[in-house]
């Protein structure tokens, strides 16, 4: 067939005139079935837009189900027994944003404790500023599997911590390490950073 | 695992004679490595290398002798085969085995990489922008580590040394063979902390806390750099870590202490403004001059000059002020905790003489009555 | 430019002439036109881009550029040759042989397509003015990476903004193209008769619907981090900066395979043409592309090996990551076998598929290295990555490209490409894109950083070899361009199917394509 052919069949191509979509018998239902796939599409990308955004829980919930990084740890100490047979050297690591308004200290010396048994250990935060400040501490736990033993029942970090100009306050932790910390985990770091809420914001 | 690093270094060797250019230091393969961890990366690389090279020449041996048997200009007339079901299954099952073989190997260096249990040493470095600062926990002992090369090098006014960009004023001091315990943050963005010849990279990220671990094999020196965008100075901001022997490590350490005591001594002293200003030159080097430049001009619309400012021309109060504390919203980071009375003093002073300023000098003394 | 002009249409009134034929085309031919226009101006600008970084790194330390600078051009050069230059064209490319290929008169929706090309010179230009702005142009490197993407000024917020624009115009494009298919298919061409082209397409705009929104919610969230005191992606508020990478991953990965998945339709097209047989196993591409689609959703955190995920999560990766060779593996072999016992011949079209072939499987190699997480540890970040995804997109995406030009010039023009001219751009540019991106390799093993303006001294060897090869490569697209120009004003006449070897409905049309084609529809038999 000659290839021109397939156009010469519709008289305007052949006159070079745009094709009229409207008398094509077929154009009506082509029209119905690409407007619904174009609603189709458009509410997969909406749906996927607002993914984006649920992937922020979903990562969350995901890592409270796998105890890595951060919020699983805040679950409250079960009634534990203490395994006598060995300890666990536990770091203490305070960090600040904005070394500035803030001096937060960590007790020099690391902790040593059995698996099970009770321990507090104090902060030191204090306000370099002439002018209130509210802050608050986020936690993290090196090596990240060490997050899914460490029990807290009380932490500063559950709350804001206000203070007022130039005040200097303790700030205790209360945890329990669980007995079932694995043998090989000898060295464990609980480490805090302290952000100004609402501050210290870079633009 | 030596056979395979052998064949490494064979296929690296052939590479450089093959090549017509190449020189005898020309690297073509990773750093010899310095710890066990990085010689078991050396060899998995090896493998897979070695896995694709013998892929790569079966697969492109068929097609080039395709290319040149079955060419039409040879007459060679096309044979109209398109699907062999036998042939397409095979091709599917076998690179699959290939896999899991590579994989078997790299499985058991990744659950090492992450067993950071049990050190003999933790050290915490922070990441800030554009340096590293090292902190030994259990030892109080705690410094900033800054790139050493002078920026006539970088601009090149003056001839690069051997270690061009790849030199710090205060190197980390480990112990050989002791398993060293790396807790990384950041103070600001992400940096990586990455040091080939040891095997170990890990990014350091504000806000949260990353441990990954080595341990060197050799006494020596081994360079390193961030290896995460971090901004203007990402490529100015090396590490260097010196492998010491234990006694060396301790006398090291003792030293670092005593300079501690001695630097709580200074900030008591009263200095000459000569002193203090020669001093004050190389801290601004250190830790100002990446943005407010050598001159003392800053970058205009970015970093504001210092020369004829309002700030180090005017009361010495504010000046200091602003320096320990930084400056919201801006790359001006607060040097508080950073440097040390008398460090403070000295660069202030230097910024308050340097490049025409007349304003007066600032004591150790001053800074410490301002730093509550 | 009348490259679209038919004998008979003399006496058409036709469309408008002049710049509002341009702004107003709804024709499927015109805007495949522009879109290809626009990924060469982007190409120019973004390949100056690349030329300045290869000066500056000629010697160690700082000549040209200054390291703010310097960080700007690499962030827009990655930015520009991904989404003004790559997807640009493949969208092009789509919308010109798509509906030829399928027997449709034109795209499902004529008038978003016009929209979704005029967006991008939009964007565009947002992207490359904003380096004029105070405080210079985005430096945060093209990932975007927060905190540091959180520090800058108000070009920042203009790139996300032109990322948007871009973002939606690519989605237009895409549920364009995919609708098309769907439904506008010439009787009798069942979806499993489909030209492999189309079929990559079909894949890649499912692809660009599902991932496209997600950058467009992740840079919104860096959008009120920076202006609307939101904490997404800082600890201060309780968030967290990797969680940024892990969003802009889960659209990262399958970003690469949408600009490459097109690439392998036109390979696939183009080695059976000069092969003069059909393509082996085309069951198994089709399986092959979609079940390289689907992985593409499970390997995202190969990306970030090194930010302290547990070993759980890295060996997941790593393994999901690995599964990829294998499809990608059976598209090779497929390839070789579609040439085994062919009867070959050498145009400039089939040169670069060829080249496409061989050097895509380098690429591919050392995404195996990348891909073990052990060894991802010494490599990431380094120059090593940069020569792995240079041979996949540029020896990749970019060569397949030149090979689709060199393929359909004679359809769009209705002229012959000349070969002598075409031979020299291919051979210019397959040995200099070695030389600039080979050394590479050995610079990334031996420790160079990469995204750095100043290097210590043992790198100089290889970045002098690698700029030379660039400076080379850069100045070889000028042929190219000779090379269209010459197709376009003129040559010698190219018949209807203008390869001997050419299967498929754009060649049962006239070269040039009429303006309009398969106003009723053909019949595939």
């Amino acid at each position: 067939m000659n290839p021109s052919d397939l156009n010469s069949r519709n008289p305007r191509a052949a006159l070079g005139l745009a094709p009229c979509r409207l008398c094509d018998p077929r154009a009506p239902e082509l029209a119905r079935t690409n407007a619904s796939s174009l609603r189709r599409f458009g509410l997969l990308a909406a749906a996927m837009f607002g993914f984006g955004f649920a992937l922020i829980p979903v990562y969350d919930v995901f890592c409270d189900l796998t105890g890595l990084n951060r919020d699983a740890a805040q679950a409250l100490a079960n009634n534990t027994q203490v395994d006598f047979s060995r300890r666990v050297r536990i770091e203490l690591v305070a960090n600040v944003q904005d070394g500035a308004v803030w001096r937060f200290g960590a007790p020099s010396r690391p902790v040593d404790a059995h698996p099970g048994q009770l321990v507090r250990v104090e902060y030191e935060l204090e306000n370099l500023t002439g002018r209130p400040l509210v802050g608050r501490a986020v936690p993290s736990y090196g090596p990240a599997a060490a997050a899914a033993h460490f029990k807290k029942i009380d932490c500063f970090c559950f709350r804001e911590q206000r203070l007022a100009p130039h005040e200097k306050i303790r700030l205790p932790v209360l945890f329990v390490l669980d007995k079932n910390v694995p043998r090989d985990l000898g060295v464990v770091t609980l480490s805090y950073t302290f952000f100004e809420q609402g501050g210290g914001k870079r633009t | 695992m030596p056979r395979p690093r052998a064949i490494g270094a064979f296929i690296a060797a052939w590479l450089s004679l093959s090549a017509p250019l190449v020189r005898a230091d020309w690297r073509l393969n990773l750093p010899a490595p310095k710890s066990e961890m990085a010689a078991r990366i050396y060899d998995i690389h090896t493998l897979i290398l070695l896995v694709c090279l013998a892929i790569f020449v079966v697969v492109f041996g068929a097609m080039f002798y395709a290319l040149f048997r079955h060419r039409k200009s040879a007459g060679h007339a096309a044979r109209h085969f398109h699907e062999n079901t036998s042939v397409e299954v095979i091709w599917t099952v076998i690179p699959f085995l290939i896999l899991i073989g590579m994989a078997w190997p790299a499985t058991k260096a990744v659950l090492d990489q992450k067993d950071t249990a049990n050190p003999d040493l933790t050290v915490k470095v922070t990441g800030y922008q554009w340096k590293w600062e090292y902190d030994y926990l259990q030892d109080g002992v705690k410094f900033m580590s800054v790139l050493a090369t002078p920026r006539e090098q970088i601009e090149n006014k003056a001839a690069k040394g051997k270690n061009y960009l790849l030199e710090v004023d205060e190197p980390l001091v480990v112990p050989v063979g002791k398993k060293v315990r790396i807790l990384l943050t950041s103070n600001d963005v992400i940096h990586a902390w990455w040091v080939q010849e040891l095997g170990v990279k890990q990014d350091a990220i504000p806000g949260f806390i990353r441990d990954t671990w080595f341990r060197a094999d050799e006494i020596g020196t081994y360079r390193g750099q961030c290896a995460e965008l971090c901004g203007k100075d990402h490529g100015f901001m090396p590490i260097v870590v010196e492998v010491k022997s234990e006694a060396d490590y301790q006398a090291w350490l003792a030293g670092r202490k005593a300079r501690l005591a001695l630097a709580a001594a200074d900030a008591d002293k009263v200095f000459g403004v000569d002193e203090l200003k020669a001093r004050g030159e190389k801290i601004y080097a250190a830790n100002c001059a990446a943005c407010h430049q050598a001159d003392g001009k800053g970058l205009p619309g970015v970093f504001p000059g210092l020369a004829g400012s309002r700030v180090a021309t005017g009361p010495a109060a504010a000046h200091i002020d602003l320096v320990l504390r930084g400056k919201d919203g801006t790359a001006m980071a607060a040097y508080k905790d950073q440097l040390n009375d008398a460090d403070l003093a000295a660069v202030l002073t230097y910024e308050r003489t340097a490049w025409g300023n007349a304003a007066d000098a600032v004591q150790p003394a001053h800074v410490k009555a301002r730093r509550d | 430019m009348d490259a679209h002009a038919t004998p008979a249409a003399s006496v058409r009134h036709g469309p408008p002439t002049g710049p509002m034929r341009w702004l107003t085309t709804t024709n499927h031919k015109d805007i495949g036109t522009l879109y290809l226009w626009f990924a060469a101006t982007m190409f120019l600008i973004g390949g100056l881009m690349a030329m300045l970084i290869r000066a500056e790194l000629f010697q160690p330390g700082l000549q040209i550029v200054q390291p703010e600078l310097f960080n700007q051009l690499t962030t827009l050069h990655g930015l520009i040759m991904i989404f003004g230059v790559i997807m640009p064209a493949f969208t092009g490319f789509a919308n010109w042989q798509v509906p030829l290929m399928i027997g449709a008169p034109d795209m499902a929706f004529p008038r978003m397509n016009n929209w979704s090309f005029w967006l991008l010179p939009v964007a565009g230009g947002l992207l490359v003015g904003s380096m004029l702005l105070p405080g210079g142009g985005v430096a945060g490197g093209w990932t975007m990476y927060p905190p540091l993407f959180l520090q800058g000024g108000i070009s920042y917020d203009l790139t996300i903004f032109a990322i948007h624009i871009m973002g939606a115009s690519s989605i237009m494009g895409a549920i364009n193209i995919a609708t098309t298919i769907l439904n506008m298919r010439a009787p009798g061409m069942t979806l499993m008769r489909m030209p492999l082209f189309v079929w990559t397409w079909l894949i890649t705009a499912y692809l660009l619907i599902a991932v496209m929104p997600v950058l467009a919610g992740a840079v919104t969230m860096l959008l009120t981090d920076r202006n609307f005191g939101t904490h997404f992606f800082s600890a201060a508020g309780g968030g967290d900066p990797v969680m940024f990478q892990h969003i802009f991953w889960f659209f990262g990965h399958p970003e690469v395979y949408i600009l490459i998945l097109p690439a392998f339709g036109i390979i696939s097209t183009v080695i059976p043409t000069f092969s003069r047989k059909p393509l082996f196993g085309y069951a198994s591409m089709v399986y092959a592309t979609a079940s390289i689609a689907i992985l593409s959703f499970m390997v995202w955190a190969h990306h970030m090996f090194t930010v302290g995920m547990p070993a759980a999560a890295q060996l997941f990766f790593m393994y999901a990551t690995l599964l990829i060779a294998v499809p990608t593996g059976v598209k090779v072999f497929n390839w070789v076998a579609t040439m085994w016992q062919g009867s070959i011949s050498f145009e400039t079209a089939m040169l670069f598929a060829i080249a496409f072939v061989c050097l895509f499987t380098i690429g591919g190699f050392s995404g195996l290295v990348l891909a073990m997480a052990p060894v991802d540890i010494q490599l990431h970040d380094t120059y090593y990555v940069v020569a792995h995804f240079h041979y996949v997109l540029v020896t990749g995406a970019l060569f397949s490209i030149f090979a689709g030009i060199y393929y359909w010039l004679p359809k769009w023009t209705g002229h012959r490409v000349d070969e002598t001219w075409g031979r020299w751009h291919f051979w210019l540019s397959a040995i200099s894109v070695n030389l600039l991106f080979f050394p590479m390799h050995f610079l990334g093993l031996a420790g160079m950083p990469r995204r750095i303006p100043d290097y210590a001294l043992q790198f100089a060897d290889f970045n002098r070899i690698a700029s030379i090869g660039g400076f080379v490569f850069g100045a070889s697209q000028i042929l190219l361009l000779i090379v269209i120009l010459k197709c376009i004003r003129g040559g010698e006449k190219a018949p209807a199917r203008a390869w001997e070897g050419a299967e498929g409905l754009e060649w049962t049309v006239a070269s040039p394509a009429p303006y309009h084609t398969f106003v009723q529809p053909p019949e595939v038999k």
